[in-house]
């Protein structure tokens, strides 16, 4: 069967010019998508942004102005509880799993651990409502307990990579040393990924600093300042959510200061970490 | 142990080596590694147990009903969860009927045509795109899609003609299943673009420059052999996007409109699993009513769990390095 070669190779050439912009059109939107949202957030944000904003407790319903201090505050504390929760378990277990572990064992923590991070975070702000508001209500201590069990998969998953990533001469030569496996872990293996390990962990940081959903009934929320760790605070991305429902323009223009001060956060941590680790690559090379 | 295997008269530098071995620094820092290693395992335990001892309440006193009834009454202690499960199928699937085309052709551009530095750099930028909390995506979809489609969807249904079809009809308010759909696609996105540009460099270069030199044009052979080669990567990466968009909370909450209804017209208002959980969880009036939140709960977490170990099966099908 012969066709005319000259029309078929022009519908040929033209799906091909056409397909390949649209590949390349998707690819313009999905990165415009990203401007949008950071202009969109700038403008709104900037300009809803004061010195009130960082200092001043959030004012009752009808009074203008007031801030957020204690929101910043209570993120603050919740965030250092998760980091204190999730990231020791997670970091110590990846070197067990870098570095001891056989491999069916190893392939069934890193399983589970998938599937612990696959979990949807609102499900893990049930788990932390189940083992500590039944007991001791909401608190700081829930919020920062939710938060730290969602960073242990990620800490875990990091630091395994990081740490399979430092060649194994290295290890050879402290061992043909004399050193024990752990001193050499703790004095070769650890320093030589330490940068991958810190902006991991800073990555896990910022995933979770934006979480609202398991802090709704955990940490609850606060309208003044939460004393200690057993008492309800009030949370950033919490603040957000509470402010952007409500009917109030004055609240609205808050939500928009909050949301740019939060994206900022989270925007500057993954741009520094990865950053340090692009910084890593060459420096074990040499 | 060691002294009643170690006869008297055994010198007792062995013995002490021995006993020093078992007590060593190396041996308790291998120790300490190992229970945090088993830590994770019973984290997720506890987890599980949690979810279904807790929901107790709930599963003894509705059954398998509780999935298929579907009103909703917290003061009547009535519970079913069929609207919520609708809710979030129907915004997850609505998510992935935008995400996906525009998500593979974009992952198709930058794995296939792009230069190598500005594919890193665009895939840099879309993966921030990722890390934007929900709550600020939620915020967006408020105050600027919201009104944005409340322009735009009566132009499209009656100017255009679209009411017609039964699932654009009815009054729409501006918070729908559609609206959380779309702000989901714009969400899950990200995922697909950067794992399945992942999977597509991994397909061996061979195969392209067999295509080539058979004298395929460039989309024929990104189209008719790489695609396919990468498919399971694909549908993966489209799985790990399913799973994400099924528990995502705050954004879809923000602009769901939040009523229980199962409505035919993707115009109307309708709730999800997460969202009736973060709404009514902190404020649930009964012990029944909290029993059904978690075992609500629990229906996530298994839908999540079956997606994730798919989506992991697939990737590490096309190319096992991408999986790690």
């Amino acid at each position: 069967m012969r066709r005319d070669p000259g029309r078929l190779s022009f519908r040929r050439k033209a799906v091909n010019a056409i397909m390949l912009n649209v590949t390349g059109v998707c690819t313009l939107i999905a990165v415009g998508l990203l401007f949008f949202v950071l202009g969109y957030l700038f403008v709104k944000g900037g300009f809803s942004l004061n010195f009130d904003f960082f200092t001043k407790l959030p004012v009752p319903v009808g009074e203008m102005g007031g801030g957020m201090a204690n929101a910043l505050v209570g993120s603050a504390k919740v965030l250092l509880l998760a980091t204190f929760i999730g990231v020791p378990i997670g970091f110590l277990a990846g070197v067990y799993l870098a570095e001891y572990a056989g491999t069916a064992f190893a392939s069934a923590i890193r399983f589970v651990t998938d599937l612990l991070n696959g979990v949807p975070s609102i499900v893990i702000g049930i788990f932390a409502y189940a083992i500590i508001v039944i007991k001791i209500g909401f608190s700081t201590l829930a919020g920062g307990v939710a938060l730290g069990v969602m960073m242990i998969p990620i800490a875990l998953r990091s630091t395994e990579e990081f740490l399979r990533s430092v060649p194994v001469p290295l290890r050879e030569g402290a061992m043909a040393l004399g050193a024990t496996k752990s001193r050499t872990i703790l004095t070769v293996v650890i320093p030589a990924a330490i940068r991958g390990l810190i902006s991991g962990m800073m990555l896990n940081l910022a995933r979770v600093a934006g979480e609202t959903a398991p802090l709704l009934f955990t940490a609850l929320g606060n309208q003044f300042w939460s004393p200690g760790w057993k008492q309800p605070t009030a949370t950033l991305p919490a603040m957000i959510y509470e402010y952007a429902k409500a009917p109030y323009e004055d609240w609205h223009r808050q939500a928009w200061a909050a949301g740019f001060v939060l994206l900022m956060l989270v925007l500057v941590v993954n741009i520094t970490a990865r950053s340090i680790v692009a910084g890593g690559f060459s420096h074990k090379q040499r | 142990m060691a002294t009643a295997s170690v006869p008297r008269t055994a010198r007792p530098v062995v013995r002490a080596s021995y006993v020093r071995r078992i007590f060593s620094a190396d041996s308790l820092a291998q120790a300490i590694f190992l229970v945090c290693a088993l830590a994770i395992l019973a984290v997720t335990a506890l987890l599980v147990w949690e979810l279904w001892t807790k929901s107790s309440l709930s599963r003894d006193k509705f059954g398998l009903t509780f999935l298929t009834k579907t009103d909703w009454d917290p003061v009547a202690g009535n519970f079913g969860a069929l609207p919520f499960i609708f809710g979030t199928l129907v915004t997850s699937a609505v998510a992935l009927i935008l995400a996906v085309p525009f998500g593979v052709g974009a992952a198709i551009f930058l794995a296939e045509l792009a230069p190598p530095k500005a594919s890193d750099a665009m895939t840099f930028l879309i993966e921030l795109l990722a890390a934007v909390p929900s709550v600020i995506f939620g915020l967006i979809g408020i105050f600027v899609l919201v009104p944005m489609l409340n322009v735009v969807v009566p132009v499209l249904k009656d100017d255009v003609g679209l009411g017609i079809i039964p699932i654009f009809s009815g009054p729409f308010y501006g918070v729908s299943l559609l609206t959380a759909g779309v702000v989901l696609s714009v969400m899950v996105a990200p995922f697909i673009i950067s794992v399945s540009r992942e999977v597509l460099l991994a397909v061996p270069r061979d195969l392209r420059e067999a295509s080539l030199a058979l004298g395929a044009t460039r989309w024929e052979t990104t189209w008719d052999v790489v695609v396919p080669y990468a498919r399971r990567g694909i549908m993966g990466s489209v799985f790990l996007a399913l799973a994400r968009a099924l528990g995502e909370t705050m954004a879809v909450t923000m602009v769901v409109g939040n009523t229980p209804k199962i409505a035919r017209s993707l115009l109307a208002p309708g709730y999800s699993i997460a969202s009736v959980i973060a709404n009514e969880f902190a404020e649930a009036t009964s012990n029944l009513q909290v029993s059904t939140l978690i075992e609500l709960g629990l229906v996530l977490f298994g839908l999540t769990i079956v997606l994730n170990g798919a989506a992991r099966l697939l990737i590490m099908a096309t190319a096992g390095k991408v999986s790690q």
